[in-house]
């Protein structure tokens, strides 16, 4: 069975890396990139006096305040009710994006200004007679949200009796919609391009197709296999183009973008999940027959093979999600935490330094975003394959 | 990371990524690939029949060179034959011409002998003719002087000893 499995690994690894050295160091130097990245505590630790910049004088000291970078860091990678686009006179200069909750009275929209940039459950606000407050980009119940502990204050994203359900347009909802614009419409430009011109591509069509045809002819045909790729063609170029927008959308550090939605762990959930409901749909006999009856492993063993071969089915899609939202939320960090260097050692002779490695690390962030999205949808690929490979049982 | 709600982004990315998905692969996934995929095969059957033409243009080439080979080798043919017998009739009529030669040679020659011949018998005639008439005038004419016949005898009877 060890020997199986064993077997199996390699398969995998084999497959995923492909036979080519270059695509396994690239591989292997942007999955370090997470260690390297989480390998850093110094920096989430460190807190000096600094400047005050906030705005509301709610604090007891507003004249110093602790420059904390953790929180920082953690606020520009988080997802926001508003999109914070500069601060101005210490006034945060916001575009406010509506709110949505489903409350206990039913749904309720207003916008994101209400709360007045409070995000320390202190501005109750009052929406048709129901007391919100706001803490750490979570609304909840007024009321409720006295009665919280602290540490429940703290994984208040899943207290969901202390506060309304919400399906706000979030700043990644807001990035996301921006991304399904501009991809659609792009290719949309390029589909019709296809119409009048039957000759060689140009323009936008000639800069696309050739990666249109990289997923078909380096990801869909070898993984899936001839017979049944064009059936996932449509599947695996929504991903890897979605991915590598939003990736490239998240580099870009000013309004309306700098998002970090394909950082985020929800988001990168419903793509894996997807990936994972298209393979287990697309399964045929040969897959479930590999899951429940091995096959060369004795019936004796199938209480031990089955549940591994359930928890393999699910550590899969559940690799895809963290490799995907680590390799990207590990990025931001280390460019947030190097502009942060300015703000610790409180001197601006250390920005050259910051920028030269900012600069160096957007570079590197850059291969990373297209890098990802080839890993994503080469692994869909894969899985999918596995899912619908034939097997010929000697 | 601080954790937001998450029925928020989950919702959204569903519903945006699922009507997103549908939408592309209508207006943009299938007239790509549709495009992408008729141009290869039109390329692949250009490319197709540039390689038959080629084939075609070779085989064409090659059964030209065949034909005029042919041709070559039949003219040689023909004009070796033709050779031949030019040759032949050459020897054949210059055969001819001798045994025709040699025939009418022998021919004059035995017209020549036989003719020799008959000129010689008449020559022989005519001599024997002349040589008796000669003789005849001789004889007359010497047997009509009696003194020189007389005289001779005396001479020759003065030679001849009487033994």
């Amino acid at each position: 069975m060890q020997k199986i499995l064993k077997r199996k690994l390699d398969n995998n690894l084999i497959m995923v890396f492909s036979n080519k050295p270059v695509q396994f160091l690239l591989v292997a130097l942007v999955a370090s990139i997470p260690y390297f990245g989480f390998a850093n505590p110094a920096v989430d630790s460190i807190s000096v006096v600094n400047e005050a910049v906030a705005e509301h004088g709610a604090h007891a000291a507003p004249e110093k305040e602790k420059f904390n970078a953790t929180e920082l860091i953690n606020d520009h990678i988080g997802d926001s009710h508003e999109f914070h686009i500069a601060d101005w006179g210490g006034h945060p200069i916001s575009f406010y994006l509506p709110v949505i909750l489903w409350t206990n009275n039913g749904l309720e929209v207003f916008s994101s200004e209400a709360f007045h940039h409070d995000n320390e459950g202190e501005h109750v606000i009052d929406v048709n007679g129901q007391k919100l407050v706001r803490f750490k980009e979570v609304i909840f119940y007024a009321d409720k949200y006295e009665n919280l502990s602290e540490d429940d204050r703290k994984n208040g994203a899943f207290a969901f009796d202390a506060r309304p359900l919400d399906f706000s347009i979030t700043k990644n909802v807001f990035s996301m919609f921006m991304a399904a614009l501009v991809m659609f419409f792009l290719f949309l430009v390029v589909a019709r391009s296809y119409k009048k011109n039957q000759l060689a591509p140009t323009g936008l069509a000639g800069f696309l197709e050739p990666l249109v045809t990289f997923v078909r002819d380096d990801i869909a045909r070898p993984n899936i296999g001839e017979k049944q790729y064009a059936k996932y063609m449509p599947y695996l170029l929504t991903i890897f183009f979605f991915i590598w927008i939003n990736n490239l959308i998240g580099l870009i550090p000013f309004f309306p973008f700098s998002s970090n939605l394909t950082g985020n762990i929800y988001f990168t959930f419903v793509m894996a999940l997807i990936t994972f409901i298209i393979t287990t749909l697309s399964g045929n006999k040969d897959y479930w027959g590999h899951i429940f009856n091995t096959p060369g492993v004795p019936v004796w063993l199938a209480p031990i093979m089955i549940p591994v071969e359930l928890i393999g089915m699910l550590t899969k899609p559940f690799a895809l999600m963290i490799r995907l939202f680590a390799n990207i939320t590990a990025g931001h960090i280390i460019i947030l935490s190097l502009v942060s260097l300015i703000f610790i050692f409180d001197t601006v002779w250390i920005s050259p330094v910051s920028g030269a490695f900012v600069l160096f690390m957007s570079v590197l962030e850059l291969l990373v975003a297209a890098l990802q999205a080839y890993v994503f949808t080469l692994l869909s690929a894969l899985f999918i394959g596995q899912a619908v490979a034939e097997h010929d049982h000697h | 990371m601080q954790l937001t709600s998450p029925e928020s982004l989950i919702f959204w990315t569903t519903i945006i990524f699922v009507v997103f998905f549908i939408l592309l692969r209508k207006f943009a996934w299938k007239p790509i690939l549709g495009a992408v995929k008729s141009r290869e095969e039109s390329i692949n059957s250009a490319l197709a029949s540039a390689e038959s033409a080629r084939l075609e243009m070779q085989n064409l080439t090659a059964s030209n060179e065949r034909i005029l080979q042919e041709a070559r080798v039949e003219r040689d043919a023909l004009l070796k034959e033709a050779r031949e017998m030019r040759d032949k009739m050459i020897a054949d009529s210059k055969a001819e011409a001798q045994l025709q030669g040699e025939r009418m040679i022998e021919q004059a020659k035995a017209a020549i002998a036989s003719e020799k011949n008959a000129a010689m018998a008449e020559l022989k005639s005519h001599v024997s003719t002349l040589s008796l008439d000669i003789a005849e005038k001789l004889l007359k004419n010497e047997l009509s002087n009696k003194e020189a016949q007389t005289k001779l005898v005396e001479n020759m009877l003065g030679d001849v000893k009487l033994n």
